[in-house]
């Protein structure tokens, strides 16, 4: 496949691995990097990168999955809405299997009776609100920067339509805040802080907000970021260039993704992005807490495209299942196994914690790709395996 | 007093009726006029409640499978070949010949007559392809809403040649794995067609009848045909869990040996799908003793069905029964039951 072997040449990459092997300096304790994005974790897994590396370089999986960081609260919410007979809401695949409380996922709505559809573009929701004028069409908006512009386009083309019977549900989050929370936030001090050397850079987030947003906290938290594509060989270069910048002693942002992202990122995504969107002083992260100044919500200008306006949506607040360690997972703190509920009751059929309900999820991405080296008691694995 | 004259059925225009399957006269004509000259043969035409034939020699297997895919029809088949080739392939997995299909058609009200007959000639030609028969039948017409177009069931009844003994419990660590061609190509065509997915692509369905290519397997391997399935839905990671964990052993796969068509790799990249657990309807994995792969292989290779087979893993000795494989950068990697569904209905 054009464009994609390029950069999953096996090859190359014991190349890149020997370069690794051959510049990590022993005695300084290792090397820790997060890398911020589910869609790296993912490949870090699927491709098994970490049993190319040296034991020295260890990798941190971050809050990066858009499904996983929902709070229970909001899929509470969607679910409530989706109950209501007039509303068809749609979603994105990833997102029907993951529980609320209770246990209730959109899956499990849709099959009691609610108006639930998968879509695979924000633009399907208007087609069809169109095509189903007297359905409440609303679209379950999740995602980082690079699902908030599909939004806004399509609110815009909803807009110019004159298609009433169209609303968002707003549940986009911003990348920059997030990583700056797991810096700084005070649950640090409770959650203990977890050693960060350096951050592989998002990729799909960076094609829209640029390289220049991440300079801050390279300076001011003294760590090195470098922006990286998803493919593997991307995520092995962006590992040298980490750690050639711990070495030499910098900080400073570096861009491996440079066949995608610019500096200033893409310019038409995100003005369209702050004409349609403003910031929210909090938002609720599954498994940080609240984040200041986290989430996007529309404008007034926009309120008849805001489902939380139109059906007077409330937050109820929700607890997480008990013992579920995704904060400190999330955080980097802890690792999948640390978790006394991984792979017995949290299985990717049964997901109790967010870093189990999608995909890119770091316990989903272990359990998925990696748990055969886990030293697991037998018995465990069959029984978790005969709930098929 | 003549018998009044009843007008013939209008299969171009026409839909279907829910008098078309209450057994009276309505009924009758549409068997009349669209099964039976779509599936003609000598039991058929019969016309008895049951279907009666004599037993061969040798052991009988008996499968039983429904459809219920959407769209009917898509590039490289339709719902009517598909619910002949899926049953036979059933009854080949065992190593047996397939003889004889039933076919049980739930019909919406409203499905037009033209589409029908266009799944019933397919059946029909499916079936002569195969060498069996459809031999019984049954029809039966939902209201509007209650079904999708057509759900088809098919039954079929195959003969195991004597001497042949082709089971899952037969599967042993060592065993080598073939698998026939490439995976993924049905369920990308089928994905390329549905309404809410519309994407262009040259891409055709692989349905097939493989009892041919089971014929000539079981010919070169003797007894050391242990087992196969056909990866249908959950593609090949569903098949092999399947067989390691009925078997008892676990499965290493070598990613780099599974072919998968460029345009299939390509589909799965855009639509974020794996192709290991996209479905195939023309594919079989078998294992086969390792002194006895040569020549398997060898078999597959020269059928029409199997010009792509591949050695693409063996079985292992492993009590946790995981399917395991390594990348194509030598990472490894659990190769996972599906938890959910990747898409709705694609067989």
């Amino acid at each position: 496949m054009k464009h994609a072997d390029e950069y999953r040449d096996g090859r190359l990459a014991r190349v890149l691995a020997d370069r690794i092997g051959a510049e990590v300096v022993g005695g300084t304790g290792g090397y820790h990097f997060m890398e911020f994005c589910g869609g790296h974790t993912h490949a870090i897994s699927r491709y098994g990168l970490e049993d190319l590396l040296p034991a020295s370089v260890r990798l941190i999986h971050g809050p990066g999955c858009p499904v996983c960081v929902l709070p229970v609260a909001r899929i509470d919410s969607a679910i409530r809405l989706a109950e209501r007979p007039q509303v068809t809401l749609c979603t994105y695949g990833d997102m029907m299997r993951v529980p609320g409380s209770r246990g209730v996922s959109l899956l499990r709505a849709k099959a009691a009776g609610a108006d639930v559809r998968m879509i695979y573009s924000a633009a399907d929701a208007v087609a069809l609100a169109r095509a189903e004028p007297r359905r409440e069409v609303v679209l379950f908006a999740i995602g980082f920067e690079t699902t908030t512009p599909p939004t806004a386009l399509a609110i815009r083309l909803a807009a110019r339509l004159g298609v009433k019977n169209f609303s968002v549900f707003c549940n986009h989050v911003l990348t920059p805040a997030a990583i700056q929370n797991i810096l700084e936030s005070p649950d640090v001090r409770e959650l203990g802080r977890v050693r960060i050397d350096g951050f592989i850079g998002p990729a799909h987030v960076s094609t829209i907000i640029g390289s220049a947003p991440y300079a801050f906290f390279a300076e001011e938290f003294a760590k090195p970021v470098v922006i990286a594509g998803f493919e593997p060989l991307d995520v092995l270069q962006a590992i040298l260039m980490l750690i050639r910048q711990v070495n030499d002693g910098r900080h400073e942002v570096e861009n491996q993704y440079g066949r995608a992202v610019r500096p200033d990122g893409n310019e038409h995504a995100k003005r369209d992005v702050a004409e349609l969107f403003e910031l929210r002083k909090s938002f609720e992260w599954r498994g940080l807490g609240p984040v200041p100044y986290s989430a996007l919500r529309l404008k007034s200008a926009y309120a008849e495209f805001d489902a939380e306006r139109r059906f007077a949506l409330q937050d109820v607040p929700a607890r997480e299942v008990p013992g579920c360690q995704c904060g400190a997972v999330l955080r980097g703190v802890k690792r999948p196994t640390d978790c006394k509920l991984f792979g017995t009751v949290c299985t990717p059929e049964t997901p109790m914690g967010s870093c189990m309900v999608s995909s890119e999820g770091a316990c989903a991405a272990h359990w998925t790709y990696k748990r055969f080296r886990d030293p697991l008691p037998l018995d465990v694995g069959v029984a978790a395996q005969g709930t098929r | 007093m003549s018998r009044p004259l009843r007008r013939l059925l209008d299969v171009r225009c026409g839909r279907v009726e829910l008098a078309h399957g209450a057994g009276g006269s309505a009924m009758a004509q549409l068997i009349a006029q669209v099964f039976h000259p779509a599936l003609d043969n000598q039991w058929l035409r019969r016309g008895n409640d049951q279907a009666a034939f004599d037993v061969e020699p040798g052991r009988m297997v008996m499968t039983t499978d429904g459809y219920v895919i959407s769209p009917l029809f898509f590039p490289g088949g339709d719902i009517g070949s598909l619910a002949v080739h899926g049953t036979v392939n059933d009854i080949a997995m065992g190593g047996a010949v397939p003889r004889y299909l039933s076919a049980s058609f739930i019909l919406e009200e409203g499905f037009p007559l033209a589409d029908l007959e266009r799944v019933a000639q397919s059946m029909g030609a499916a079936a002569r392809a195969a060498g069996v028969a459809v031999v019984t039948g049954d029809t039966k017409v939902v209201e509007r809403g209650k079904a999708d177009g057509v759900f088809i069931c098919t039954t079929g009844i195959g003969v195991v040649p004597p001497g042949t003994d082709v089971s899952v419990e037969r599967v042993r660590p060592g065993d080598h794995v073939l698998l026939s061609g490439s995976l993924g190509d049905h369920g990308i065509a089928v994905m390329s067609c549905r309404n809410d997915l519309r994407f262009e692509t040259a891409l055709q369905s692989d349905s097939a009848a493989l009892h041919t290519l089971v014929a000539a397997m079981v010919a070169a391997g003797g007894a050391g045909l242990h087992a196969m399935r056909d990866p249908t839905r959950g593609g090949l990671a569903a098949t092999l869990n399947e067989i390691a964990q009925q078997a008892g052993v676990g499965v290493r796969l070598r990613e780099q040996a599974i072919p998968i068509k460029p345009a299939v790799a390509a589909a799965c990249e855009l639509l974020g799908l794996d192709p290991l657990y996209v479905a195939n309807e023309g594919k079989l994995v078998a294992f086969v003793a390792p002194e006895s792969a040569g020549a398997v292989l060898a078999a597959m290779r020269a059928h029409p069905l199997g010009g792509d087979a591949a050695l693409i893993g063996e079985a292992v000795a492993d009590d946790h029964r995981f399917v395991q494989m390594t990348t194509g950068f030598g990472g490894g990697r659990v190769v996972d039951w599906l938890a959910g569904e990747q898409l709705p209905r694609i067989c």
